[in-house]
């Protein structure tokens, strides 16, 4: 009956622990699988588009004209501020985030006003021809000048741990450093869309591309002034999510639905691909300023780290995000003292979001870069220095006071890796091969990645699962989580299988629906399997131990020889169909349904005292990178990476592998050529892929070798022993931007590259002059 | 005169009579046909969720091209087979490129396969394709995916694509062509009224009148720059002309002086002539948007558009190409840096067209380079572009020739660098120090999303400095990725 948290399960499992194909993959190849803008339209449906004011940054709203747009051809409604019958916000949090703009302008793209039409080319139009006069003021846009104006979002936090002050007055070396670490525009290529349908007594039925349905759902109750039960979200599927429609999903939702409630009629949005960039959140941009005290060995004594972040406009999920960043802010070292402070700076730019890594990322890249610079200062090799820091036996608290109890699964990865890319051989050739060359220069590096399982908000770790099993024995499976590529679906299909012992053609994968599974989390923070599988197993056993009491006293046998696999149920000496079974259970009145629920433990996280234990366990992985650097123009090639990555046991090792590759690439593309640029005015500038550059396959190394980590299993009891992979390969891009840092540190040893994220072929040259010139830089 | 378009689809001829101008394709199979499978991802041909194939008859043979249905127009198919998504499996069974995706693990989302299934689609069928990676990068450099990283995708393409054609679509291929065949005429294309038309002339003469009366009209050649006006402008064009019908205006004839390209060839279509004429002009061109792009996008269109960063100018600059315009009768050639007047602005007058460009043979005494410096490799649009014609008297630098993109407001030699290069030695470094200097003073760059006005300028230096140090024959490799087909030409 435990098998599921059995380490040592998988002998007779059927689709637990295979290869299978994601559920869709024959829909996704023929263009059959329904997104948003894909579902057959209700006749009648209108076309909602968002109006903004173009010219406008920041400033109050003096006068508004929608006459012409209201006269333009095709044109139903226009909606603003005062047309919303509830509440004007959508925050995912303390609110800050309208719906419509009313009265203010507070960011370069904000809505102001919906136009709805009879067509989305005529809504476009017309969107355009608005007269919004906008009374202008400065925009705050940098970090820097959100920290001169002393402005923030959410209050300062931080975490310290023993005498900080002391160990940096008696730190044999100290170093310290500013670093500048940028966003990340999510690019999911399904832009943000919803369609509403109107209904019967203020019923409001959803569809979105969202992570999150239970948040739409309250958000649209409180904006459309209706209670929670009248609105049904409904999501089957999203075009790629992360993190990118966590919170800002909602928005749309809403305006499609208020758009709906004031024409009876069902109204559709879908955002063009430059809208959907100016106007949504992304990865926060930091600015990092460390120090850090250490020995001769390259060992750390201290770590004093300032996590400036732009937080945009409003509070978002900054909250979250920022802790994750200093939650990681020690990547996999040991820092025996360590102050580490965050401020949540407001910025009169688009509200920062979830993205893949929720803050982590910044903040281990923050620590790979200090861990470079006492390597580099001391000559030695920065692995030598990584490993050095290791959490150890010993040496294995957190900043935050959680103990690193699998710190030999960190070790045996980087020690695996370390031979199986045979990195001192390496590390020999491209000291060669940097003596032979003068242009074109080599970096190697090997990096680690550990990464914090759950929501740092602890309700969050709990789910919800629907499981019916039908008389003709098939499954009709449903859950809280959302299918946004990565394979959830698949998985939790995979358990409910094996759990009930049917073919995985007769479980039937159903949308997500917060008329099926109520309260849900979102779909975030790696936990989708964990929480829901764990949660439709529940069901899925519930059903089952029924049907096992019922077949023992049918069947006259003892409960233990009762088993489930095939389609079949094996009672005794002999075999009945499932449907048969399933049949007299129901005629029986035996109940084949069950509503199944999940809640992580162990989970005692308290911000306030900023103690307890935030996550249930760590992934582990590593990545080693070797790059080439054109010094003349700073344009670089990955050439080869190796990747080794612990998944726990997995349920599926090709999602898994799916989720390592790409969450890899995408943190490559972060680090590299994804630059986000904001002119001086506050506009982003950088607002469609021919601008905004994210990887393509050429940019993949030809030399890629990805593995999972044969682990003995999650020593937590999680489901079949896995591990989360959502967003911990997004770190093992770190290693590409390390590797470069190596690069360029040979031009002058000891001297750390002024290198900041992304490398884009003009950050290369900078840290290049910086390296070549003759002073070092202030 | 014919007043519809003419297409195959699902092996049916489709004859529409109504076509606006501005019509995509990718709205025509969305919202007319509702064939859904086929995504909008970014409107402007960067991402190729809305990846199509079309075929025609090219030299007799059927061949099918991967197209962008964003920006593509709907008159533009006319004379073509469209393929989608939802056409690929047959009698219930996947396509071998659908059947590798899937089993190899290459979607996740979703929503860019459908665009991938189609390049690769027209990988398949290919002609004359090498079995490696780089085929496959290349081909798939206009199709985004933001989940799986493309590894499952680029296997799954060198596990399908490279065997012959053994599909429904191979199999039917005789009587495509026939079908093609009857539905291609010689007719000109006039959809509308005076004074709202989709129209696509069968001649040059058809094209001088029709232009003549109408000089407010929109020449559309590709449309994938006008394809952008549309969709992200949201700009009315009441009249467009498009030129893809024109007989002979898309000749491409290389002889022993050089290649003459007409103005409506594409990149496509020239890309093995300019990579005869040299490497780096080759590997110029496979670096010009994506297989998409130059699948539709023209040399001609191009040019004619007056980018100031358009990645072709600059090369055939330095080149020395010369440029053909055609008003009603009367026609006239001229330097093709002439062409380029101010950012926005060319020389050529209202209801004047291009007609052809020119592009000379190196002399063996002559040595090119040209390097594009972008952000990403593979379809970006160029920070700066620099290009280098040097003719040597052995080791001495006797004329030059250097133009840049992305470095003023149109593509622009630098007059002084080159002067400063005549009498400067391959093998004396310290002789190229005035050019580099004088550069400064060619250009005076602005700051954009893609580059600081400095590291323009110091990338522009950089470049020339390269150019000589190859042209010298550096004895060490100095760009990450040398192209297809370079040699050391110094001997030459």
């Amino acid at each position: 009956m435990t098998a599921p948290l059995d380490p040592h399960a998988g002998a007779d499992l059927r689709h637990v622990r295979k290869s299978l194909p994601h559920d869709s993959a024959g829909k996704h190849v023929t263009g059959t699988a329904v997104y948003i803008d894909d579902i057959l339209e209700p006749i009648g449906t209108l076309h909602v588009v968002p109006g903004w004011a173009r010219e406008a940054v920041r400033g109050r709203i003096r006068s508004m004209d929608f006459d012409p747009v209201r006269a333009a051809p095709g044109v139903v409604a226009v909606l603003t501020a005062e047309d919303i019958p509830g509440h004007n916000d959508c925050s995912p949090s303390i609110g800050g985030d309208p719906v419509l703009a009313d009265g203010e302008i507070l960011f370069h793209g904000q809505v102001v006003f919906a136009v709805i039409a009879e067509t989305r080319a005529a809504a476009r139009k017309a969107a355009r021809l608005a007269r919004i006069e906008v009374e202008p003021q400065t925009p705050i846009v940098s970090v820097e000048d959100a920290i001169a104006a002393d402005i923030t979002v959410l209050p300062d936090y931080q975490f310290r741990r023993g005498s900080p002050e002391t160990g940096m007055a008696t730190a044999e070396r100290c170093l310290s450093g500013v670093f500048h670490i940028g966003g990340q525009e999510h690019f999911y290529l399904e832009g943000q869309a919803a369609l509403a349908v109107p209904g019967e007594d203020g019923a409001m039925l959803v569809h979105s591309s969202t992570q999150h349905p239970s948040e739409v759902q309250h958000i649209l109750g409180k904006v459309l002034a209706v209670p929670d039960a009248a609105v049904t979200v409904e999501v089957r599927r999203m075009g790629g999510g992360f993190g990118g429609k966590e919170s800002q999903a909602n928005q749309w939702a809403a305006l499609a639905a208020l758009a709906a409630r004031a024409t009876k009629r069902p109204c559709k949005i879908r955002l063009d691909r430059d809208d959907d960039m100016i106007m949504t959140g992304k990865r926060h941009d930091f600015r990092v300023e460390w120090s850090v005290g250490h020995n001769e060995t390259g060992r750390i004594r201290v770590v004093d780290m300032d996590l400036f972040a732009r937080c945009g406009y409003s509070a978002d999920l900054s909250l979250g995000v920022v802790d994750r960043t200093m939650f990681h802010a020690d990547s996999s070292y040991f820092y025996p003292d360590a102050a580490i402070r965050s401020r949540r700076l407001r910025t009169d730019t688009c509200s920062n979001t979830a993205f893949r890594g929720f803050g982590g990322p910044q903040g281990m890249l923050a620590a790979e870069r200090m861990i470079d610079a006492i390597a580099i200062s001391l000559g030695l090799d920065p692995l030598e220095v990584r490993k050095r820091n290791f959490y150890d036996e010993a040496r294995n608290l957190t900043p935050y006071g959680m103990p690193v109890e699998e710190w030999r699964t960190l070790h045996a990865i980087v020690a695996q890796l370390e031979k199986d890319s045979t990195y001192w051989d390496r590390r020999e050739a491209v000291r060669g091969y940097n003596a032979r060359n003068h242009v074109l220069k080599k970096g190697l590096a090997l990096t680690p990645v550990k990464f914090g399982i759950s929501f740092t908000l602890k309700h969050l770790n709990q789910a919800g699962a629907l499981v019916h099993l039908y008389t003709d024995g098939s499954v009709q499976l449903n859950h809280g989580g959302t299918e946004m590529g990565q394979g959830l679906y698949q998985k939790v299909a995979q358990v409910v299988a094996d759990e009930l012992g049917v073919t995985l053609d007769k479980v039937h994968i159903t949308a997500t629906n917060t008329s099926k599974v109520p309260n849900t989390g979102p779909t975030a923070a790696s936990s989708g399997t964990d929480l829901n599988a764990m949660a439709a197993l529940n069901a899925a056993r519930t059903i089952k131990d029924r049907l096992i009491a019922f077949a023992a006293e049918r069947y006259q046998c003892d409960p233990k020889q009762i088993a489930f696999h095939d389609n079949r149920v094996r009672v005794g000496s002999r075999e009945v169909p499932l449907a048969e079974v399933a049949r007299a259970a129901h005629l029986a009145r035996i109940h084949l349904s069950d509503a199944g629920f999940y809640a992580s433990p162990k989970i005692t996280w308290d911000r306030d005292s900023a103690s307890g234990r935030p996550f249930l366990y760590f992934a582990y992985g590593a990545a080693c990178a070797e790059v080439t650097v054109d010094t003349m123009t700073g344009e670089m090639v990955v050439d080869r990476v190796d990747i080794l990555h612990d998944v726990g046991k997995s349920l599926n090792p090709a999602i898994d592998i799916g989720q390592i590759e790409g969450g890899f690439v995408q943190g490559m593309g972060w680090l590299t050529t994804e630059e986000l640029v904001w002119d001086e005015h506050g506009r982003l500038r950088t607002h469609a892929p021919s601008t905004y550059k994210i990887p393509t396959a050429s940019d993949v190394p030809e030399d890629f070798r990805v593995a999972l980590y044969d682990s003995p299993g999650n020593p937590e009891e999680t489901i079949y022993r896995s591990k989360a992979v959502g967003e911990p390969p997004v770190m093992l891009a770190n290693a590409v931007f390390c590797a470069i840092t190596d690069a360029l540190a040979s031009l002058r040893p000891g001297r750390l590259p002024p290198l900041d994220a992304p490398a884009t072929p003009e950050a290369i040259m900078r840290a290049v002059h910086a390296m070549k010139a003759q002073e070092a830089p202030a | 005169m014919r007043e519809t378009i003419r297409f195959l689809r699902r092996g049916k001829p489709v004859e529409l009579i109504d076509v606006g101008p501005t019509e995509t394709v990718l709205d025509y199979l969305r919202l007319r046909e509702g064939s859904t499978g086929t995504k909008e991802g970014c409107g402007e041909g960067d991402c190729g969720a809305c990846t199509v194939a079309l075929g025609r008859i090219v030299d007799g043979r059927l061949v099918y091209q991967p197209v962008n249905a964003c920006i593509l127009l709907l008159g533009m198919i006319d004379g073509a087979e469209l393929v989608t998504v939802e056409d690929l499996a047959a009698d219930g069974r996947l396509h071998p490129v659908q059947l590798a995706l899937r089993d190899l693990h290459g979607s996740q989302c979703g929503f860019c396969t459908s665009g991938f299934v189609m390049s690769l689609f027209t990988l398949y069928h290919a002609h004359g394709k090498e079995k490696r990676r780089k085929t496959v990068t290349d081909w798939l450099a206009g199709n985004l995916c933001r989940c799986t990283g493309y590894r499952p995708i680029v296997d799954a393409a060198l596990d399908s694509c490279f065997d012959a054609a053994d599909d429904s679509f191979s199999w039917r291929a005789a009587e495509t062509r026939e079908a093609l065949r009857r539905i291609v005429d010689s007719r000109d294309v006039f959809i509308g009224d005076g004074d709202e038309f989709f129209a696509a002339p069968a001649s040059v003469e058809g094209l001088g009148a029709l232009y003549g009366e109408h000089p407010d009209a929109t020449l559309v050649a590709g449309a994938t720059d006008v394809g952008l006006w549309i969709t992200k402008a949201l700009m009315d064009l009441p009249k467009v002309i498009w030129l893809g019908r024109i007989a002979g205006l898309d000749r491409v004839e290389q002889s022993a002086a050089g290649v003459l390209i007409g103005a409506t060839a594409t990149f496509a279509a020239t890309e093995a002539a300019m990579a005869r004429l040299a490497p780096d002009l080759g590997e110029l061109w496979r670096r010009i948007g994506s297989k998409q792009v130059r699948a539709s996008g023209t040399v001609g269109g191009n040019i004619a558009n007056g980018s100031p960063i358009g990645d072709s100018p600059p090369a055939l600059i330095a080149l020395g190409a010369t440029l053909e315009l055609q008003k009603g009768d009367a026609s006239r050639t001229l330097d093709l840096e002439h062409y380029f007047l101010d950012y926005g602005r060319q020389d050529r007058a209202a209801g004047e067209f291009v007609t052809g460009l020119f592009v000379p043979t190196l002399d063996p005494n002559q040595v090119f380079r040209c390097y594009k410096v972008s952000k990403r490799f593979d379809q970006d649009i160029s920070a700066v572009m620099g290009a280098f014609r040097f003719t040597l008297a052995d080791t001495t630098i006797t004329e030059a020739r250097i133009a840049f993109g992305g470095m003023a407001a149109t593509p622009r030699r630098a007059a002084g660098a080159e002067t400063a290069l005549i009498g400067a030695s391959l093998d004396d470094p310290s002789t190229w120090g005035p050019a580099m200097r004088a550069l400064t003073a060619d250009y005076r760059p602005i700051s954009d999303m893609r580059a600081s006005a400095d590291y323009r300028m110091e990338t522009a230096r950089a470049l020339l400095a390269k150019a000589l140090m190859e042209a010298s024959g550096a004895p060490e490799q100095i760009r990450l990725r040398q192209p297809e087909g370079s040699v050391d030409d110094r001997a030459a």
